[in-house]
């Protein structure tokens, strides 16, 4: 055992998969924050804009709500000309998961009065600044724990690059799996990818889970 | 002279003359996501009950099991069952690992649906139950299960719609699925736009239905003011 952990856990093996770890991380923060900029904007469109933009906004949602992930990724990164595979694959992620982020605030926006929009109108505001200064917010607060556990979900979803053959955290396991012969080892970098996967996603999935009793108390 | 548009007419016509590749996929695929989602009800129901149990160890194995199928990308456990228990000497077809990785997996996230639809059922139909002499079994199986089952059917539904598109998965380890079949097409012809476009048709059919009903019938349920169970942790 002890020398299955020498043999497996050398110092570039190590700075290997740190490196694959950062290549996650940081798509995993990309895809968010570009997805819940873009999910929004579809979500308030299809919610507020019945007509043209809405159905587009619709038709989107559920072409990416009702088709598989690797299969956007494939798509991707054969059909979109130039650019590297990482960042094809990652858009096919982006485009992928600003869907469900934008199904996420509709329903938020769904569960906020009506008689919010008719004070704010009657006040004075334009329908925007309502968006923007009234709706917007309590969206928000609301959906936050639906928002992290996307996180959670998006950050396992980068692990599907790794069939592509992108260098993310997994990927880079599968090539320290293919330097080891013993079972143990193999043993050994799986529970470790397990391990790290787990320690990131459970860590959040414990702070939805702090937000959402915080809140219902509150309610 | 051949158009090199990726979406040219040859391209469809080659691609329906080998429409057998994407029939055999399709057909694997539904009967891979049709079982793993069996397996999946099965131990999402199992895990449900313990998980609101009144036996502290027996809601700590739910919670044990629900949590490390949860935060463990599906994609390692499938690669683990595919090379790591080969390696120890377990050699399993992709067909059942197809069928155990994704239906262990689901049923983490169904255990957690079940958990939620009974505590959303009131507690006196428990004390009421348990005061007219019912046994734990029989509050279970009488009164808790079928008044949450409603409730339930709509996160349930969209449970299956992710599980159909996670068999997907199958392809990285060559598993024969849809998704495979698709991709070892477009591989081998070239012809990727429209094997692409007719794989995510496939899908599509197959999931579109079930997302309409499921929320067709969450819209009918909030109308009725019945009970509607809410789950916003569990949106995989």
């Amino acid at each position: 055992m002890i020398n299955s952990i020498q043999t497996v856990f050398t110092r570039p093996n190590v700075l290997f998969l740190l490196d694959g770890l950062k290549t996650t991380l940081l798509i995993s923060l990309c895809v968010v924050i570009l997805s819940i900029v873009f999910g929004t904007l579809l979500g308030l469109i299809r919610n507020y804009e019945k007509k043209f933009f809405g159905k587009i906004a619709g038709f989107y949602i559920e072409l990416f709500r009702n088709t598989p992930l690797l299969l956007w990724m494939l798509g991707c990164a054969f059909l979109i000309p130039g650019s590297t595979i990482l960042v094809k694959a990652s858009i096919a992620l982006f485009l992928y998961t600003a869907a469900v982020v934008a199904e996420i605030v509709r329903g938020g926006l769904n569960s906020i009065p009506k008689g919010q929009f008719e004070a704010a109108h009657s006040q004075g505001f334009s329908f925007f600044q309502t968006l923007v200064y009234i709706i917007l917010p309590q969206t928000f607060k609301k959906i936050i724990p639906s928002l992290l556990s996307q996180v959670i979900t998006t950050i396992k979803d980068t692990s599907f690059l790794a069939g592509l053959g992108i260098m993310e955290f997994t990927r880079s396991g599968q090539v320290i799996l293919g330097k080891v012969t013993k079972t143990s080892e193999v043993f050994l970098i799986y529970g470790f990818l397990a391990v790290v996967y787990f320690i990131i996603c459970f860590a959040l999935s414990v702070l939805v889970r702090n937000w959402h009793e915080k809140n219902s108390e509150n309610v | 002279m051949k158009s090199t548009n990726p979406f040219a007419l040859w391209r469809w016509e080659d691609l329906f003359q080998n429409f057998d590749n994407f029939s055999s996929g399709f057909l694997r695929t539904l009967q891979v996501a049709i079982l793993a989602l069996a397996l999946s009800l099965v131990i999402g129901i199992v895990i449900g009950i313990l998980s609101t149990a009144h036996n502290m160890i027996l809601r700590s194995v739910a919670r044990v099991y629900v949590e490390i199928f949860q935060n463990i990308p599906l994609v390692i456990q499938i690669f683990f069952m595919y090379n790591g228990l080969a390696m120890a000497g377990l050699v399993l077809s992709e067909f059942t690992i197809g069928v155990v990785g994704v239906g262990l997996y689901h049923g983490a996230y169904i255990g957690e649906v079940v958990r939620a639809g009974i505590l959303s059922v009131p507690k006196g139909q428990q004390e009421a139950a348990y005061a007219q002499g019912f046994s734990y079994t029989q509050t279970m199986r009488y009164i808790i299960l079928p008044q949450m089952v409603k409730g339930i059917l709509p996160p349930l539904t969209n449970q299956a719609v992710n599980l159909i598109k996670n068999t997907s998965v199958l392809a990285i380890i060559a598993g024969a699925d849809l998704m495979y079949a698709a991709d070892s097409y477009a591989s081998f012809s070239l012809n990727y736009g429209p094997s692409y476009v007719i794989a995510g048709l496939l899908y599509f059919i197959l999931c579109f239905p079930l997302a309409t009903f499921s929320r067709k019938y969450e819209e009918k349920l909030k109308k009725n003011d019945s009970l509607v169970v809410d789950i916003p942790e569990v949106m995989e």
